[in-house]
């Protein structure tokens, strides 16, 4: 069969459970144009050998009654995976091979996929361009030289590309949908507390969450029904009622009513963006969604509330890199000289510089004029959404403030980038499900996405309404491959 | 100001100072496994042999809380007398050191597990209480190990993780001597609740001693310094008399005193700064975004309140109103739960007064002369209660028992055999013992006249020779009335 990397996640499974398909020409086919693809520096760890080996051993005897049958798939490198290197896209993990396996990963591999490799990602996913990779960046499929959004870069690449049939990545800030939007690929930021934590390399821990990356929504659903458990090992994670999102997935969304955020329409907003908002609101209308405008009035607060909540966390979290039991070390005189040298050499500059924030906003004296203010206002943040969903079952909202950016044009600006985060930041604050999906195109060619944020738990309902936006959208995302000789 | 006998006072030239102290005791909860982590606690495991992953901080590892722990803490809490707290945080302390795996200790800041309370001392001038601040748990740090390279640290994580409670006591302490009742007390009682084993030569109880002094009758507290992690109640004692003197010198001497961390040298039996306020760490605490804040119901700790047993207060006022026992008695009895179980046992079957006495004189002696505990008595509880009946009901006497039980003490053997195999049974037939009486009124005839003239001090020569020629074992209770008639 032809095309096979062209197939969507669904199809993929549909032919494998009616055996036109085998795992290994599937996984043969991903692993072949991932090689070809090269170009795009998507993958920081390969494991190609393995995954041939694994499919070939699915196909001997495949159990074809999983929900993803020997199916390949490539993970962000922030998932630890036993005995296959994860380095979180950092030198100082740059040699680190767990012994163990994150929650999210062992259940993706328990409904029978099968591990390709590791992709490249912003350095402990803290960036929105991919270009802080101690591994160096990733290009996006979509142009020459244009970054494919981060800190989920290599996923969103990987994913537009066609290197692997869906993925995951992880979304602290917008590390998922961002990237998504950057690629015109799916993605969905679950719910805190709705998929695992363990075996996740942490950024900042109140934040993090693991979520699908994908071509359609409807793939995305399904990866989200393997992907989210409730998990023991995970003091966060919550154990409520989860649904086969997959199987109840709908585009019946008529009389769904749909909030339209007016504090999102942001001073320099480019004209494309707001075109954008107002088709998807007409795409929503034509679904028969009822739309209606709120307000959530302390948005304007988000980021630097982000900004200083994320590096505090990190600043913490980060601190077990200290050369003493894994990982990279640089010898020194003594212990501090060690630690120093270890940290300075290990960490790259945007890690360094959010391990400083954080220490800062910590510290004796600042603590709660910035921490402690911090956590107050994201209290505010999410009592906003809370309101808001007294009104409306989901928000409407652009995923980015612009589409995707060439590579180096904000490295020496990190303001400017922390910028890229500002319609979805708010989002994790509250702890809500939010996913973008792909709904034009601008002035370049170069996607643009939508984001619909739901209630808490409410998974469901938001892929519903991406379900029959999307339908409604018919997006195209043009490929030229481009980077294969 | 008080008059107490106990009362502790420097004195340097004209003026005379107080010691306050204030003591943070580090226990380590008694638990199968870590407050975080399922690995085991074992004392004395070969190094890093009881470390998971969580325990070594590898990426991406999550830590939960045992709950067996936090019931442990909560126990102890009410032994204190404490308020629980319903809801209460894990917060980070963020420090670099080889040993913390974390780079942070997950310990408890703004809002402890356990509030106020309070522990009663019985000092020899009567009782003191002594306040309770909070009681919070936290994980305890590895272990460096510097001496067995010349070049390189070992570290050891057996110890990473392993959950204790940090119990940090008022202001409140005045002397040495109630340094050593507080540890002793909080001791017993969390050995009465089974929450910490409080052994000291294991590390179990270890504790950072606050030490400042003021001119007597002040009311203001001088400048402290905190002596670190002394792990003897010798050692705490010490510490405080030197460090309490160095204050008064440094004093009477113009100067002032800085607030620091000290550590106490117990060869040179000094203290000696370890950091200054100005060097301290800034530890940044923040609550731990891992962990949901901590909220235990009412019906919980109510449910705990019902496990609790009767702790060595209640016993004392138990043992003094039921058995009529001393508050001295009462006091020894209860200070130990081993020994109270023991003393229990004993006069389960037999005679109080005798048993308290035997238990805190005989018995005690002699395991001190051997240095063992009372759960290491050759003597077992149920033993020494037939060896008292034996005295009460009249088959020995106070004497020959002291010779069964140094029999007894040389293995755990039933005293009335003892008395049979050597026939040390205690002669009490009246007839018996008149015919013997006769034999030595005869043998001694002119002590007898002398006696019948007057000299009636020489009743206590009769008595003695009965017993010599009854080898002991004469009655004599018997002696004595048969004696009187016949002399």
């Amino acid at each position: 069969m032809s095309d096979i990397t062209k197939q969507s996640l669904s199809e993929l499974v549909e032919n494998i459970k009616s055996k036109k398909l085998s795992s290994s020409e599937v996984t043969k086919s991903f692993v072949e144009r991932s090689d070809k693809s090269k170009a795009l520096n998507t993958y920081i760890t390969e494991d190609y050998a393995n995954a041939l080996n694994k499919a070939k051993k699915f196909d001997e005897k495949p159990n074809l009654n999983l929900k993803l049958p020997g199916i390949p798939m490539a993970v962000k490198d922030l998932f630890c995976t036993t005995d296959l290197r994860t380095t979180a896209g950092s030198k100082i993990l740059n040699n680190f091979v767990p012994t163990y396996e994150s929650t999210v990963t062992q259940n993706i591999w328990n409904e029978g996929a099968i591990l390709m490799g590791k992709l490249n990602c912003d350095e402990f996913a803290m960036g929105s361009s991919n270009e802080t990779s101690f591994f160096g960046n990733v290009q996006n499929p979509i142009d020459k030289n244009l970054v494919p959004g981060g800190s989920s870069g290599g996923s969103s690449s990987a994913v537009a590309a066609q290197l692997t049939p869906i993925t995951i990545g992880t979304d602290t800030g917008g590390s998922i949908r961002q990237p998504a939007s950057f690629t015109g690929t799916v993605g969905l930021k679950p719910t805190y507390g709705s998929c695992s934590r363990y075996g996740i390399v942490a950024f900042a821990s109140s934040l993090d969450q693991a979520g699908p990356m994908a071509q359609n929504v409807k793939d995305c659903a399904l990866l989200q029904e393997v992907i989210s458990t409730y998990d023991e090992k995970d003091s966060t994670s919550i154990d409520f009622k989860r649904n086969e999102y997959s199987k109840d997935l709908t585009k019946d969304i008529k009389g769904k009513k749909i909030g339209i955020p007016k504090e999102y329409r942001v001073d320099g907003m480019p004209k494309e963006i707001e075109d954008l908002w107002k088709k998807g609101i007409e795409y929503a209308k034509d679904c028969g969604a009822e739309i209606i405008d709120i307000s959530l009035p302390h948005t304007n607060y988000a980021l630097p509330t982000y900004y200083i909540v994320a590096p505090a966390e990190a600043s913490s979290n980060l601190a077990r890199y200290d050369g003493v039991k894994y990982g990279f070390r640089a010898e020194g005189e003594n212990l501090i000289d060690m630690y120093e040298k270890t940290r300075s050499e290990g960490f790259g500059a945007e890690v360094q510089r959010r391990i400083m924030i954080g220490t800062y906003v910590l510290s004796s004296g600042y603590y709660d004029a910035y921490y402690l203010k911090a956590q107050k206002v994201r209290k505010l943040i999410k009592n906003d959404f809370d309101d808001a969903y007294k009104k409306v079952d989901a928000i409407l909202t652009p995923s980015t403030p612009s589409s995707a950016f060439k590579i180096g044009e904000k490295t020496n600006d990190p303001v400017s980038m922390y910028l890229n985060d500002i319609f979805t930041v708010p989002v994790n604050l509250a702890g809500l499900p939010g996913i973008s999906i792909p709904a034009g195109h601008d002035a370049k060619g170069y996607p643009l996405g939508l984001q619909i944020i739901g209630k808490a738990f409410d998974e469901q309902n938001i892929l519903n309404i991406a379900y029959a936006m999307e339908e409604k959208i018919n997006f195209k995302n043009n490929i030229t491959d481009w980077w294969i000789k | 100001m008080s008059k107490n006998k106990s009362e502790y006072l420097i004195n340097r030239h004209d003026n005379q100072y107080e010691v306050v102290i204030g003591l943070e005791v580090h226990a380590q909860v008694t638990s199968e496994s870590k407050l975080f982590s399922t690995s085991a606690t074992k004392f004395g495991a070969e190094p890093n042999t009881q470390v998971s992953l969580v325990d070594a901080a590898f990426p991406g590892m999550l830590p939960v809380i045992n709950e067996y722990c936090v019931k442990q803490a909560i126990k102890t809490g009410i032994g204190l007398k404490a308020k629980i707290n319903k809801r209460s945080v894990f917060d980070r302390k963020n420090y670099f050191y080889a040993d913390l795996p974390q780079g942070y200790q997950i310990s408890q800041f703004k809002d402890p597990i356990v509030g106020e309370g309070k522990v009663i001392l019985d000092m020899s001038d009567g009782q003191k209480e002594v306040g309770i601040e909070r009681l919070h748990l936290e994980q305890d740090a590895g272990k460096s190990i510097h001496d067995l390279d010349p070049k390189n640290t070992f570290v050891d994580l057996n110890r990473s993780g392993v959950a204790l409670m940090e119990i940090v006591s008022k202001p409140d302490l005045r002397s040495p001597d109630e340094v050593n009742a507080y540890i002793k007390k909080l001791r017993s009682i969390m050995r009465y609740l089974g929450t910490c084993d409080g052994n000291m030569q294991e590390g179990s109880l270890r504790a950072d001693v606050n030490v400042s002094v003021r001119k007597k009758g002040s009311k203001d507290f001088g400048t402290r310094c905190e002596i670190k992690n002394v792990n003897s109640i010798k050692f705490m004692q010490m510490a405080i008399e030197y460090e309490a003197n160095r204050q008064v010198d440094l004093i009477e001497d113009g100067q002032t005193i800085d607030q620091e961390t000290r550590l106490f040298d117990t060869k040179k039996n000094e203290t000696r700064s370890m950091r200054s306020k100005e060097d301290a760490h800034d530890y940044r605490y923040f609550p731990d975004p891992d962990l949901l804040p901590l909220e235990v119901s009412d019906d919980f700790i109510e449910k705990l309140k019902s496990e609790i047993p009767e702790l060595p207060d209640e016993k004392k006022k138990r043992f003094i109103e039921k058995f009529k026992l001393s508050p001295y008695e009462a006091n020894i009895l209860v200070s130990d739960i081993e020994t109270s179980n023991y003393f229990e046992n004993v006069i389960k079957k037999s005679d109080v007064k005798l048993a308290t006495n035997w238990i805190i004189g005989e018995l005690f002696a002699a395991l001190n002369e051997k240095n063992l505990e009372i759960t290491e008595s050759p003597i077992s509880a149920g033993n020494l209660s037939k060896l008292i009946n034996l005295i009460k009901d009249g088959t020995i006497s106070g004497k020959i028992a002291k010779t069964v039980f140094e029999q007894m003490m040389e293995g755990d053997k039933d005293p009335k055999k003892i008395v049979e195999e050597k026939g040390l049974k205690q002669e009490s037939d009246p007839k018996a013992l008149e015919a013997l009486i006769d034999k030595v009124i005869d043998d001694n005839r002119d002590k007898a006249n002398e006696y019948k003239s007057g000299k009636v001090k020489l009743f206590g020569f009769f008595v003695g020779q009965v017993m010599k020629v009854s080898g002991g074992k004469a009655n004599p209770k018997l002696v004595n009335e048969i004696l009187k008639k016949k002399l």
